[in-house]
Formats: structure tokens, sequence, C-alpha cells
């Protein structure tokens, strides 16, 4: 797993890199303007930011008291520690109902838990419903972002793929059509489902209920159908109050995608009569998070991809380029907490220009975390040598300003006599696209030495 | 009078020693007594932002030791200067080495945010018949908040525009993206390179269609960055640091 040889494959078609950060760049100022029209915006964010932390602090309790509660509504509560119990679980609760057919609307969770291959292994048709999920999964291909799965396919290519599958018109690409035809595939789909997997955006402790955001209504069809719902669910999805939703429905939709609420926000207080509702709450490293102070905040997460939106690698470098469930600055912080070996250079696929920490509605300081994990790098020996070397005889010199400034001056004067093919090579990327500075016969000591001395006389 | 210890970036000691002799020059004309400890050399930011926090340590100590001895210290760089502000904290857990450091990061200033906050210079009368676009460097602005970010829902304001302002003749671009980031990042310039030329590339045309001739920021890292990708494009543009637009002015 190598970002950088990743994100210099995705720029090499520089029109469509090009065109991806344009996609992104309108859905975040998009945002911009739905954010200015709340006077209150960071005060909101400060409030969603403390009721979060406080939650998290105090996470086993709330826990307790939602399952609680969600028990009392009729609801089977599950725990999984992993993707891999969260799995077993999940086709558990299936195999007792003999399902064949599942609709899900959208979950990074069980993209997380790779739910989707484990129950087609098992023979049971899983279909996404959400329209960007419905093309991804077609494609076969992970989502490369967690609001806008699709976001690096175009309608050219949505229509190529639809024509293969839902047998659309060729050429076709008319995303009214495409998605008309996706419609009355998916009707079929929800028609024919056994069960309805959702994902969750908040459960609240004090009701036991959950609530789930979807700009497109397909997870109220996929409970509303059929008599089994099994809701998955992060364990660091919880609000205390029901009144918190005041809160965070209003950051979410706004940070996501601009809009001043989701189209559909169901809200589920156990199942409906004569149906079976399940929910799965998994830890699946959540707790190991929570337990390392530089990186806790994270927890804090409502998956709005403000971060990803927002993020100048992220629009340039698309999301499969980070070859994680979740991509982007706040992925890049999770995705090393879960295997630091396999995902080391995420963290430094950043320029530390700190405007995720300025879109996030919960206030995570994310560039300050994905600083952190650098250090956490460093600190488990998995820099590349070349690094640490480079960093430990800079640091000596940095140390030694006599020599510095000796080896300063040389430096310069040998760099200025050096013919164009020694300073541009393979060995210099910096010189692959750019010129070195021009360099100075002086330092600026030496110089302002001279002008000391003529100031003083 | 107040006295100023000289903060000059190691890249630009060796690199672009005309920013540090601009600053000079501005800092004098404006009042101030100026000293440059020839001890200093670098803040340790290429190493906290590799991670290598051993390395980063002792330069941080030495920091402070060099410069708590003077009224203010001012630096032409917002992330230098960052540096010292926001990431020094953790190596000095001692009482009395805290506290010196404390002291240190207090009167450790950006120089426009030294010129607005401290010396509040707010006439400034020369002329710069120019039109400039600013890059709003990170560093700067989010982590010193040297003026507002677009992703926050505030007042506008920027120190370093409020300065440029002032100068006759000068006219300011309006960018299409205010305050993305250029790309340098520091070790990212190279360990992204492709990314970070894109970044860099986006900015220039950013600035380009905005009418931009002279290319400025707080931060000369950025500008390296910049000048380098214009320079091999043969891009009609050139840059100044602030300090040295200013100090042509003043």
């Amino acid at each position: 797993m190598n970002h950088p040889a990743q994100a210099a494959k995705f720029i090499e078609d520089e029109a469509r890199a090009h065109w991806h950060d344009e996609s992104l760049w309108f859905v975040r100022a998009k945002r911009d303007k739905a954010a200015q029209t709340l006077p209150e915006w960071e005060q909101l964010r400060e409030k969603a930011s403390q009721i979060k932390e406080h939650t998290v602090s105090h996470l086993a309790d709330y826990l307790e008291e939602f399952s609680e509660n969600a028990a009392k509504l009729g609801v089977h509560v599950h725990w999984a520690k992993d993707g891999d119990e969260h799995n077993e679980i999940v086709l558990s609760i299936l195999e007792k109902h003999s399902v064949k057919r599942i609709v899900k609307s959208k979950s990074m969770l069980t993209e997380e838990c790779h739910l989707n291959p484990y129950l087609e292994k098992q023979g049971i048709e899983v279909v996404d419903t959400d329209l960007g999920e419905r093309i991804v999964q077609l494609r076969n291909e992970p989502p490369s972002h967690i609001v806008l799965p699709a976001i690096h396919i175009k309608k050219e290519e949505v229509g190529e793929l639809f024509h293969e599958h839902l047998q659309t018109e060729a050429g076709a690409c008319d995303p009214e059509y495409l998605t008309e035809a996706a419609r009355n595939h998916l009707r079929e789909k929800f028609l024919q489902a056994d069960a309805g997997i959702t994902g969750v955006n908040f459960a609240i402790a004090e009701t036991g209920g959950v609530v789930v955001c979807t700009n497109e209504g397909n997870a109220d069809l996929g409970t509303a159908l059929p008599n089994l719902h099994i809701a998955c669910m992060g364990i660091e999805k919880l609000v205390p109050r029901a009144r918190d939703l005041g809160v965070f429905l209003r950051l979410l939709a706004r940070s996501a995608t601009g809009q001043p609420i989701t189209t559909y926000t169901s809200h589920f207080h156990g199942p409906r009569s004569g149906a079976e509702m399940h929910i799965v709450l998994v830890d699946n490293g959540r707790s190991n998070l929570l337990g390392q102070a530089a990186f806790r905040r994270s927890l804090s997460c409502i998956r709005c991809g403000a971060c990803m939106n927002t993020c100048p690698v992220y629009r340039r470098s698309g999301g499969h380029s980070y070859e994680a469930t979740v991509p982007g600055p706040i992925g890049s912080i999770l995705a090393p907490a879960r295997d630091t070996e396999k995902f080391y250079t995420l963290p430094h696929a950043c320029s530390l220009c700190g405007s995720c920490t300025d879109v996030c509605p919960v206030k995570i300081d994310l560039h300050h975390q994905l600083f952190a994990w650098r250090q956490k790098i460093a600190e488990q020996g998995l820099l590349p040598f070349v690094k640490t070397s480079s960093m430990q005889a800079t640091s000596f010199l940095f140390r030694h300003p006599k020599l510095y400034r000796f080896l300063g001056s040389v430096g310069r004067r040998i760099a200025a006599c050096l013919p164009r093919f020694l300073l541009y090579n393979k060995l210099n990327p910096w010189g692959k696209q750019r010129e070195l500075p021009i360099i100075p016969l002086e330092s600026f000591s030496k110089q302002y030495k001279k002008h000391r001395k003529d100031h003083d006389q | 009078m107040p006295t100023v210890g000289l903060f000059i970036p190691c890249y630009v000691d060796q690199l672009y020693p005309q920013v540090g002799m601009a600053t000079v020059k501005l800092l004098e004309k404006l009042g101030c007594e100026i000293a440059y400890p020839e001890q200093q050399t670098c803040c340790g930011q290429p190493m906290a932002n590799t991670g290598c926090i051993n390395e980063t340590r002792p330069l941080a100590q030495r920091f402070v030791e060099i410069f708590k001895q003077y009224e203010y210290v001012v630096c032409p760089s917002g992330s230098c200067t960052a540096m010292v502000r926001c990431h020094y904290a953790e190596f000095f857990t001692d009482e009395k080495s805290k506290a010196d450091y404390e002291l240190v990061r207090d009167k450790t200033f950006e120089l426009c945010e030294f010129l607005t906050s401290v010396l509040k210079v707010d006439s400034i009368s020369g002329s710069f018949p120019h039109q400039v676009g600013l890059h709003q460097s990170c560093h700067g602005l989010r982590d010193l908040r040297l003026g507002s970010s677009s992703e926050r829902v505030e007042e506008s304001y920027s120190q370093a525009r409020s300065l440029l302002e002032q100068i006759d003749g000068i006219q300011l671009s309006e960018l299409s993206r205010a305050d993305e980031c250029c790309g340098f990042g520091g070790t990212f310039a190279v360990s992204e390179e492709a990314v970070s030329c894109m970044m860099g590339k986006d900015r220039i045309a950013d600035h380009g269609q905005a009418g931009t001739e002279v290319l400025t920021a707080v931060d000369m890292s950025c500008l390296m960055h910049l000048d380098g990708l214009i320079r091999r494009d043969g891009t009609p543009m050139r840059v100044m640091h602030i300090a040295e637009i200013l100090a042509e002015v003043v």
C-alpha cells in the first residue's frame, strides 16, 4: 500500500483528475453556502463537539442505557467485537429466517466489515440500494467516498454499466433516464427481498431508537417491505438524548452536501408490528482508539465526508488511492489505527493545510491527529531508512551552528556550479516539474553581518 | 523602541537572504532595535512533520534558550512561527523549562502579525503599482489565525491583506478559491510529488485568471514551490515575499 504511487497514477489522467477535483470542490462550495446561512454555525460545531466528547467519555454507560431501552422497544440487541463477529451475527439472524435476498441501504460499517462478500459466499444475494452504492457494486469495486460512493465515475461510464447490467439503451447517459432505470431495477429487488439491512447515523441512548438519514428513501422502503430489519452500527454512533439530534441533523447534511437536511430522516423505535428488528453494535477497533488520547476525538466523526470534499489531496488523488474503507483525512486517522504498517503512508498524504479541521462539523482536530500519527509511525520504526537517517543528519547539523553555516556556504557554492543534469535527474523529485531556487552566493547571516557593520559605523 | 530577536528560517538564511534583509530593513524603518542571534539554525519543523520527535526536541530546546532574552521574537514565516507556537509544548515538561517556553511562545510573532498587532501599523505611504495576488499560507491562516479561513463562519479579515491594502497603486487579485493550499507541505512536496505539483499548478492558474503579476505570501516556502513551477512553465508571474513588498514601499 503506497499512497504516493496510487496518487501519481490517478493524476496521470490530468483531465480526469481536474474533473474529480472540480466535482468535489463544487460540493465544498455548496457546503460553504449552506453553512453561511446559519450565523450560529460555529456555536453548533462547538456544541456538537462537546456532546460527542461527553458521549465518548461515558461510552460504556450510554451503550448500556441504549441497549436496555432498545430491548424494551422489542429490538434484539447484539454485540460484536470485530468485523468477523459482526458478519457471523448477521448471518445467523438471516439463516434463522431462511433469508436468500437482502436489500441494504448505505452503511460504511458493513463496508468496513466486508459483509457483502461474506454473505455472497453463503449464497445470499445482497443488493445495495443507494444509487451510488449500486453503481460501485455493479462495477465490483469499493466506494471511493463515504457519502458520494460513485463520485469518481462519469455519467457516460454509468450509461455503459447500466447498458450492460440493466439493459438501458446503448450510449444513453442522461442522468434522469439512468436513475429511472435504476429505480425500476431496484424496485424489483425491494419487492423480492426477505430482509433489509441499514446503517445507523445516530443511536439515542435515552430512547433506544436509531436514526437513518438518506436522500433516496431507500432505507425506508428496505425496512417497510421485508419483515426483518437489521441495523448495523459502530459503537460511536451514540448521542445521549433525542434533543441532541437537533444539533447533529442541522450539521450533517449541510456539511455533507450543502442541503439543509437529508431528504429522509427516518426514526426507528422498535420493530413494525409483525416484523422483527435487530441492532448489531460493533467495536472493531473503536475501543482501542478510545484508549488513545491523541486519537480519541476521531470517534466523534459523524461521517459527513466534508473533510474529503475539502481535502486538496483527496480531491486530486481519488478515494481509491487510500486503499482503505474510509479515505481522506478521517480515513487516514482510522486506517493506521487498524494496521499501522499497512497504512503508514496515509498520515503523510497530507500537506497539513488544516482545511479538514476547520470544515469538520464536530471539530475533530484532524490535521493535528495526522501530525500525531506521524510520530507514532516514526516511533514504531516504520519510516523508510532514507527519511529517518536524513532527519537524524539534518538535526545533527542544526545543533551545530558553525558546521551548519560552513556546510551551507560550501553547499551553495557547489550547487551554483553544478551542471543541470547533475541537479535535475531521477534522484531529485523536486526537479521533476519544478526549478530549484536560484542559489545566492551569500547567506542571510553573512549579509546581515555586513549590514550591521555599516549600520554601526 | 521594541527590541526584536530576529528568527530567520534556515531555508531563508541559506536560499532567500533578500527576504531576511527585507525584514531587517522593514523593522528598522519602523523603529525596531534588531538583533540576529547567530546561534540559531532551524526550529525543527521538518523533523517534527516527519514524526521524528527525538530529532526535534533538542532543536526546540535550543530555540527557547537562544530567544528567551528578547522582548519580541519576529519571524517572516507563518509556518515556522506556528511550529514554535503550536507544536513545542510537548518538549518542555518540567516547570522551569515550561515557563521559559511559554514566555518565548507568547512573544513570538509572524512578521505581519507583529506589524498589525504589536506595532499597529495602519498607514503605509509608499506605492507599489502592480496587481498582487496574496497566497494565504495555511499555517499562518489556520494555525495562527492571521486571517479568517473560508471554511469557518466568521467575519472576514486578513492581517497580511490589511497591510497590502494600505499601499498606493496596488491592486489585489480576487481568487476563485480564496485559501486553498499550494501543496508545498514540507517533505510532502517531495514524497507526494505528483499531488504537490498539481496543487501548485492549480493555485498558479487561479492567480493567472485573476490577473496576478506578483504572487506574494507570508511564507517563502510556499513561494519557493510555486516559483519553481512558475519558472519551469514560463508563466508570466513573479514571486515576492510580503516583507520584500513592504520593505520596498515603506
